[in-house]
């Protein structure tokens, strides 16, 4: 099973906070974040960081394209 | 790396103003990472560079929970809590920052909007009746965040009196004993907790409602996390953004070619929020502390394990090596990526909701006294001190 990480850096603040919580998984590249590889594995982090971003810039969805995080 | 000096005495004196000690300027150039004796705890690290200021916010390396009931460097007498979500690291800051970040995101924030101004056309409306002179910080800039972060929380207003009292105990570093400062924050604690109780009988939407299910329903955190975050959420929620109000408001009377800039223009107010964000201070100290958990070589040294390292966001502000004419207030800077709310997993939470708020309050108050000015000389505005935050004591002004 792989999972779809999608980051809009056009509203991203560069809090750091995805970064931090989840860092084999997203980087800041000039301020703004961007997901590391856009498949992945399953993984709790990547949930985490969609949850906690102060600007709902991260979104992921499963297998078939369904929003995983962040619940609105 | 080694210094030449004895540590210095940190702070480096009360807070002067809007003005920084002089001293950073130098030190940020030649001693980027300055050895400082603290007011309680012994020697620790003030970073001063914008790129290691980052790293000590964000890298998990620098750890707040090792700081937990320790004697370690820091500004205030007393200990820090495990309870106190600035006071963890991950997983458990993260367990419990995500039951509130809902409440707070940018699209959150903007719904309020609108209410906040209307609680700031209330106030204003107020100020206008009672006539000049009136003091801006007690019939403005307090009760304007006071009122949204009650609503938002389900904090009577009505206790705001009380709350207000162990605040200022709670964030004092030299005007109050360590047994003062603790009365202060037990009474805040039983304070809320009486809150809590309120809510088990008569479930509610705000947030602390909402925290009082996520422990009832799914015992996502303790009865004194739920109690402490209450807490917390409730003085960083207001004091901050009180003392922020004041503080840019005396800087723009300060500078009338900005003051103008803004009235000709209230399009320029949200880029002038980011940066007076940027420039005018708020804390007194170099920040919370952080315990490195093993070696890191920073860009100006070596920090070594155990060691206790201060990020100064006020300094990093100023790096020229990032902000072009560091010291000059320019509303028009394209690139302003300021550390005023922090970077990392403890970035504030309420960065969205404080922007929102000082958007709202410049804006209303501008609008609605076009000829507002101090009713005392600039330099005679009174800030507090002995504080981990500055602000005027009084803003007197007329119209
Ligand atoms: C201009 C206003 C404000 C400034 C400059 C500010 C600044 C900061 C900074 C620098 C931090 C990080 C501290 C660190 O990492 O050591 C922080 C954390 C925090 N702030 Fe703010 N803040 C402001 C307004 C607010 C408001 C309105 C709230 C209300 C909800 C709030 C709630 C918090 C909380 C709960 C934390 C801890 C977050 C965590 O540990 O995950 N702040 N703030
Ligand atoms: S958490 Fe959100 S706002 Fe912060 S850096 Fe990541 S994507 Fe950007």
């Amino acid at each position: 099973m792989t999972w779809r990480i999608e980051v809009d850096r056009t509203s991203c603040v560069g809090s750091g906070m995805c970064t931090a919580i989840a860092p084999e998984r997203f980087v800041l590249v000039g301020d703004r974040a961007q997901a590391v590889e856009a498949a992945v594995e399953p993984d709790d982090a990547v949930l985490d960081a969609a949850e906690s971003c102060p600007m709902e810039a991260i979104v992921v969805r499963g297998e078939n394209a369904e929003v995983l995080a962040p619940e609105v | 790396m080694s210094t030449v000096h004895e540590p210095r005495a940190f702070p480096f004196g009360e807070p002067d103003g809007l003005r920084l000690p002089p001293l950073f300027a130098t030190l940020r150039e030649e001693e980027p990472m300055v050895r400082v004796r603290m007011p309680y705890g012994g020697d620790a690290w003030l970073v001063l560079r914008y790129d290691d200021v980052k790293t000590v916010l964000a890298d998990p390396r620098f750890s707040r929970a090792a700081t937990v009931d320790a004697d370690v460097p820091r500004m205030m007498p007393v200990l820090s809590q495990d309870t106190s979500i600035l006071s963890m690291d991950p997983p458990h800051h993260t367990r419990l920052r995500k039951l509130v970040a809902k409440a707070f995101t940018a699209r959150r924030t903007e719904i309020l909007r609108p209410r906040t101004e209307q609680i700031a056309t209330d106030l204003l409306d107020a100020v206008e009746a009672q006539g000049p002179p009136v003091d801006l910080v007690q019939s403005f800039a307090l009760p304007l965040p006071i009122t949204v972060i009650c609503e938002l929380l389900g904090v009577p207003q009505a206790d705001r009196a009380d709350f207000r009292r162990w605040s200022d105990g709670v964030l004092a570093t030299t005007s109050l004993t360590a047994q003062e400062m603790e009365a202060a924050m037990n009474s805040l604690l039983t304070y809320m907790a009486g809150l809590v109780a309120e809510r088990r009988r008569a479930p509610t939407g705000d947030v602390l409602g909402t925290l009082v299910r996520a422990r009832d329903e799914d015992d996502r955190l303790t009865e004194d996390e739920l109690v402490d975050f209450g807490v917390t959420l409730l003085i960083a929620g207001h004091e901050t953004t009180a003392n922020q109000i004041g503080n840019f408001v005396a800087a723009l009377f300060r500078s009338p070619p900005h003051l103008a800039a803004l009235r000709a223009d209230p399009g320029l107010v949200p880029a002038a929020v980011e940066e007076m964000l940027r420039l005018v201070p708020l804390g007194s100290g170099g920040g919370f502390v952080r315990i490195a958990l093993e070696d890191v070589e920073l860009k100006a040294g070596l920090v070594r394990r155990g060691e206790a390292v201060m990020a100064d966001i006020l300094n990093a502000n100023r790096d020229g090596r990032v902000f072009a004419d560091p010291e000059v207030l320019d509303f028009h800077r394209e690139n302003n990526p300021h550390l005023m709310f922090g970077h990392g997993v403890h970035h504030c939470v309420g960065a969205q909701l404080a922007r929102m708020e000082l958007q709202v309050a410049i804006t209303a108050l501008l609008r609605r006294f076009p000829s507002l000015e101090l009713d005392v000389p600039a330099d005679e505005v009174e800030f507090s001190t002995g504080k981990l935050v500055r602000g005027p004591v009084a803003l007197p002004v007329r119209w």
